[in-house]
């Protein structure tokens, strides 16, 4: 068994989840990574997507984050999303609902670059909705 | 001297002024409970924000690279005020302390000869500042229907403030709102959200001598990061706010209950004594009227 570290998920409204895990996974913007104890000091941007913690006692939890930094230093991971609901909670409605506000952003994206990111962001959405379990 | 009618009918408008202002004080003491709970919810996330923040900048001090929302487009001519205020009154000072410090900020500005504009957040804020600066109010954003305020609310004015400065309409911005203390005690606080302020007390993090790595470059990420702290900020001082608000009107509302209490006592034995005075008039025109005859 992995030794267990601080994991930190904090979204604006409040402290959606801070306890000892033995492993996360989290969808970095520049693709998965799993965080165990001792990582090197790392922060990335997180894309939309599904956190996996892995409790000490093997329990998995997943949650959908999206919008925010993971940031890994000595003393844990924090991450900081704008939006984290665990999956059990997650209605396919409000992922179609994120659907539609990227679609529209995309649609209101002037500059080929923030084109390029609405439509990544989009993307990413549709992978998650894909993959969602309640529909 | 009123007669005693009038004493009764004062008395018993003064007794539905005391149970309008009481259930006033008890609907806001519940609200309270749940505004406390929200801002100090939200606190972790503002703080680490900051601290993931001050890490960054710490990078950047001095280079001429620094994203603007960081260090700012070099000018401080046009300022931006955003004002946070309450939707309703009858609340204590709350909604005039934040407009004063509000209208002392901007006299100050324009007597160093800077450009003004106000954007009021909440009708209350725009109704005070409108006498005197009718001409400087660019807009108003109202969250009258709103019953929970979420960090959407919060995003969509980021977004606006944000659009407004890469428009060029604006240099510097700064947020006015009441920072709760405690129910008795809520400060009206200045602000300056672009370009970020850095608290010094958000010491960088300690990474044990061992070089930060970043995925992607630090500039993209705080790209992504300075946007999304206006928002954060402004979130946070309208769940502030919303606290100092219900702690106000609790402390406003206990206080009038109080006054009609003691209004209530004072009329009452003036009721008293006059009644009194009519009997014995009574007893004194009986008794001589009887001894005549």
């Amino acid at each position: 068994m992995a030794e267990a570290f601080k994991f930190e998920l904090v979204s604006p409204a409040r402290l959606v989840l801070s306890e000892d895990v033995a492993q996360v996974m989290v969808p970095g913007a520049e693709g998965d990574f799993t965080m165990l104890k001792g990582h090197a000091p790392f922060m990335t941007t997180v894309r939309p997507g599904v956190l996996e913690a892995t409790g000490v006692s093997g329990k998995v939890s997943k949650i959908f984050v999206r919008g925010g930094f993971a940031d890994a230093g000595p003393a844990g991971l924090t991450i900081l999303a704008e939006q984290a609901i665990p999956v059990e909670e997650l209605k396919a409605d409000v992922i179609a609902k994120e659907i539609k506000d990227a679609e529209e952003d995309l649609a209101d994206a002037k500059s080929d670059e923030a084109k390029r990111v609405a439509q990544q962001k989009l993307d990413q959405l549709k992978a998650v909705f894909a993959a969602a379990p309640s529909h | 001297m009123p007669s005693l009618k009038d004493l009764r009918n004062r008395i018993a408008s003064v007794k539905a002024t005391q149970k309008i202002t009481k259930a006033m004080q008890m609907v806001a003491a519940a609200k309270l409970r749940r505004a406390q709970q929200a801002a100090e919810a939200a606190r972790p996330f503002a703080e680490r924000m900051s601290s993931v923040l001050a890490n960054l900048a710490g990078a950047f001090e001095g280079r001429p690279d620094a994203p603007v929302l960081l260090a700012g487009n070099g000018r401080a001519d046009v300022q931006l005020l955003v004002v946070c205020t309450a939707e309703r009154g009858l609340c204590g000072a709350f909604n005039s302390s934040i407009a004063r410090l509000a209208r002392d900020t901007a006299n100050r500005l324009i007597g160093e000869g800077k450009t003004v504009k106000i954007l009021c957040v909440g009708r209350k804020g725009a109704d005070a500042l409108r006498r005197q600066f009718a001409d400087k109010i660019i807009e108003v954003i109202e969250f009258k229907g709103v019953k929970q305020l979420g960090y959407d609310h919060a995003d969509g004015v980021g977004k606006k403030i944000l659009a407004m400065f890469e428009a060029g309409d604006f240099d510097v911005a700064t947020l006015f709102y009441s920072q709760f203390k405690s129910v008795i005690s809520q400060i009206p606080t200045a602000q300056q959200i672009i370009p970020a302020e850095i608290p010094a007390k958000a010491a960088k993090a300690d990474v044990g001598g061992a070089a930060y790595e970043c995925e992607p470059s630090e500039e993209e990420i705080l790209a992504d990061l300075l946007p999304r702290n206006v928002s954060t900020q402004i979130f946070r001082a309208l769940l502030e706010n919303a606290a100092s608000e219900q702690g106000s009107r609790m402390s406003a509302m206990d206080n009038a209950t109080r006054n009609a209490g003691e209004m209530i006592k004072k009329l009452t034995t003036t009721y008293n004594r006059s009644r009194q005075a009519m009997i014995t008039k009574e007893l004194i025109e009986i008794i001589s009227g009887a001894e005549a005859v």
